[in-house]
């Protein structure tokens, strides 16, 4: 009983990152091929801080921009970038039925707070009374807002008007993979017309980084390209950024003159238990039933890697990609960092505006993954591999 | 011929259910504490309440998982439900199940015992700053800490451990949570990438944080005694919600697949309706528009009229505004005959399970549906002349019904309303 599956495109790109702000900017500094990161601020753990943004662009009330902390900050003016994008911002009607997918982490704790329960509490007569009694006093009303997974929605909801339908998906990178999956497999059974998907991270999070350093997690001491990280153990950078789509049934689109950046044709997503060898295994597997659905034309197609440069995932994925070295590769997490739930959409972005480009952007790698791309570009795979569990494909298409 | 719904999309149904909540373990104990009108809110022992207001919940200490966290509750309330809900189905094998985990859950973060731990093992004395605790992290004795406090942790486990397929999806619509699980795992049924999945929905929040938290936004209960009457659903007096845990899981399956194989069929899922609200991050718009919307919506998409509901599961949390919005949004809906519908509230005897709530809500409807007996809401004293509804007050009672809507909603503007109904005659 296979129905006719609709044809998606995407149709709107809202990304902020450290390279700079919209798909030009991204384009512009991949082919610059000058990664960086910042060493200093969380020494010794390295971060990929966000550039400067200017807010009231896409949250034009302050009293918005106070409720939010930084995450959802960055994840409501990158969904505004995308709305506009596609031409949808402002468009009540078609916002009021809009559906929007977000992954999500949640928000930071107050740090000072913290620090000072943490300071106080060995001190105190009575531990319980001591914490209960700081956290009445301490703790802000509102911060608990800023910190709810579902929030970020809650707050594109609230600025764009984005309510049709409203879903937040958690558990780091697979939740960005499921969310765009999730979106997509809506889409083309007709269950949706069209679907603001993506997300937002704060990496500039000292909460985090003890979470992630506690499971040996972390890029320290010095900056290098992800394939390169290996030999000393490995570990991702963490990232600020936002990353959105917008996707959309080609007939809707038509149907309202927009213009497609690129075609979203797959996403597949599955979780192994990561016992040595699986990531491989998985990823072959997903390609397997990529390949079948959508035929690769190697010499006009090649791979953008979510590789996030923490092992072992990171060297298993590159086992998967060495089987089919007809495909170049580009490892996005060199020149962003790892932003967790947006990842995925983040690279999906990006191999959209390669895509849309023809081409794709210059090597950053001096292990050799990465190398030059002669011909031109009409397909590309994304990959997203969890640093922890998680593994999918995406396959973004130029649209003739 | 496969069997449709009036859309033409597959009918979804349950074969299997499994609750946990403040009023015990499994559907046969919750089924009979709901229908006496017993109440599971108790005053918290889990840990000291001094200078707290609220001092209650619905706490669920007769399960204890073997290092207690937040997670770790969740994951343990999430295997008793889904234990029972397979067993129930008989779908699938001892950690095999044929389809995919849509899971509920609260969201995750370090807590204080770990931050406490970290403090101490950075040998800081007098100041301790996160630079102490990212040092400590570091020293590669707390990996534990990394697995248990992902967000991705509870699903992945319980993924693990039932061998569901694909890439499990853990999800947060705030309150309205379980009923997204539910509503994800109809509408990829629905569009036939499975005969099956597995929606679960599970909370343990009550912690001093989380209580803070909630405390300081003004939405829980301070009527701390008697701890049994503090949850007040749309009497005049209700005063907030309170807190509670728990873990609700089904089984849904297409109907085909289920008569195929020979299963009992325990309802139909018949509908789901989803509107978001643009208003505010905490309150409903006034003039309750996307609630209206949103179970306009489920009616619609159950291929149903407002005169097929004959019974309302109510969000019901007992806070002064959502039980006012909620009456005056089914008036909208059903005109006149609200008055005539029976409308009670779960949450008066189990509290709000909050992440968990739809999906144990939704596991209460379909018991409805079996048994034609509507579980009271209790602590009903008082009437609210502005919220002239029939709450079923105090007693459960016996009554026809055949498609319950139980809504959903929650901050961040979540509105989630599901139809169910006993299997199609």
């Amino acid at each position: 009983m296979a129905e006719q599956r609709r044809e998606v495109w995407i149709t709107g790109i809202g990304i902020v990152s450290c390279l700079g702000e919209g798909p030009e900017a991204h384009w512009h500094k991949l082919n610059e091929a000058k990664p960086s990161a910042d060493t200093q601020t969380f020494a010794p753990c390295v971060v990929h801080p966000i550039v400067a943004i200017d807010f009231d662009k896409q949250i034009p009330k302050k009293g918005d921009q106070r409720q939010m902390e930084p995450w959802q900050r960055i994840g409501t003016y990158a969904a505004g970038l995308a709305l506009e994008s596609a031409g949808a911002k402002g468009n009540a009607e078609l916002a009021g039925r809009m559906d929007m997918i977000i992954a999500a982490g949640g928000g930071e704790r107050d740090v000072g707070v913290d620090s000072a329960v943490l300071s106080g509490l060995p001190k105190a007569a009575d531990r319980d009374s001591f914490l209960n009694e700081r956290l009445m006093s301490d703790l802000r009303p509102t911060l608990f807002l800023a910190q709810l997974s579902n929030l970020l929605a809650g707050n594109i909801s609230i600025v764009h008007g984005v309510t049709g339908s409203s879903r937040t998906f958690m558990g780091e990178e697979s939740a960005g993979v499921d969310a765009v999956r999730i979106a997509l497999a809506r889409i083309q059974a007709g269950q949706s017309d069209i679907t603001l998907v993506g997300g937002a991270h704060n990496g500039e999070r000292k909460d985090l980084l003890m979470l992630y350093e506690s499971g040996g997690y972390l890029l320290k001491d010095e900056f290098r390209p992800v394939w390169e990280r290996a030999p000393r153990g490995g570990g991702f950078a963490l990232a600020s950024l936002g990353a959105f789509l917008v996707l959309e049934s080609r007939e809707h689109a038509l149907s309202r003159g927009a213009s497609p950046v690129a075609r979203l044709s797959a996403v597949l997503a599955d979780s192994s238990k990561r016992r040595p060898g699986d990531v491989t295994g998985t990823l072959e597997r997903l390609w397997s039933k990529l390949a079948g659905a959508s035929p690769i034309d190697e010499s006009h197609a090649a791979v953008i890697s979510g590789a996030t440069g923490a092992e072992p995932a990171t060297s298993e994925e590159r086992k998967f990609l060495a089987a089919h070295p007809g495909l170049p590769v580009r490892a996005t997490g060199t020149h962003i960092g790892h932003g967790l739930e947006p990842q995925f959409s983040m690279n999906i972005a990006l191999a959209a505006v390669a895509a849309k480009h023809g081409k794709l952007f210059a090597p950053a790698d001096r292990s050799g993954v990465e190398r030059e791309m002669s011909g031109s570009l009409r397909q590309a795979v994304v990959t997203g591999v969890g640093h922890w569990r998680g593994e999918g494909l995406a396959l973004v298409e130029a649209v003739d | 011929m496969a069997t449709r719904d009036k859309s033409g999309r597959p009918v979804v149904v349950v074969t299997g259910m499994g609750v946990v909540t403040s009023l015990g373990i499994g559907k046969t104990e919750n089924w009979a504490n709901l229908t006496a009108g017993k109440s599971g809110i108790r005053t918290i022992k889990r840990f000291p309440t001094d200078g707290l207001k609220t001092k209650v919940a619905g706490a669920i200490d007769f399960v204890t998982p073997e290092t207690p966290s937040s997670p770790a509750r969740c994951e343990r309330f999430a295997e008793i439900a889904i234990e029972e809900a397979i067993s129930e189905s008989g779908l699938g094998g001892k950690g095999s199940f044929p389809g995919p985990l849509f899971l509920a859950v609260a969201p995750i973060e370090l807590e204080w015992p770990q931050r406490e731990a970290l403090a101490r093992a950075s040998g800081a004395n007098d100041a301790v700053s996160y630079d102490d605790l990212i040092r400590a992290a570091g020293s590669g004795r707390f990996r534990d800490f990394h697995e248990r406090f992902v967000f991705g942790s509870v699903g992945h486990h319980l993924a693990d451990t039932f061998g569901t397929q694909g890439s499990p999806i853990s999800l947060s619509t705030a309150c309205a949570s379980g009923a997204s699980a539910i509503q994800l795992g109809l509408e990829a049924i629905r569009r036939g990438d499975t005969d099956a999945a597995l929606c679960v929905a599970t909370d343990s929040s009550v912690s001093p944080e989380s209580l803070i938290r909630f405390s300081l936004l003004s939405a829980l209960s301070t009527s701390n005694e008697p701890a049994g009457e503090a949850v007040k659903p749309f009497a005049k007096n209700r005063d907030g919600f309170v807190m509670a845990e728990g873990a609700g899981a089904l089984v849904l399956e297409s109907y085909d697949a289920a008569k195929a194989r020979g299963a009992r069929i325990l309802g139909v899922v018949e509908g789901c309706g989803e509107l978001a609200d643009s208003f505010h991050r905490t309150r409903s718009s006034p003039d309750g528009k996307p609630i209206v919307g949103c179970i306009r919506n489920a009616i619609a998409d159950a291929g149903l009229a407002p005169e097929d509901i004959d019974y309302i599961n109510a969000h019901g949390t007992g806070t002064p505004e959502n039980d006012k919005m909620e009456g005056m949004c089914a008036t909208t809906v059903f005109g006149e005959r609200v008055k005539s519908i029976p409308i009670s509230s779960n949450k008066s005897m189990i509290g709000h399970t909050l992440s968990a709530a739809g999906a144990v809500e939704a596991v209460i409807s379909l018991m409805t549906l079996e048994h034609q007996r509507i579980p009271p809401t209790i602590n009903y004293k008082v009437p609210d002349p502005s919220i002239p509804l029939d709450v079923v007050p105090n007693t459960a009672r016996d009554a026809k019904v055949t498609h319950v809507l139980s809504n959903s909603f929650g901050f961040g503007g979540q509105n989630v309303s599901l139809i169910m109904a006993r299997e199609p005659a």
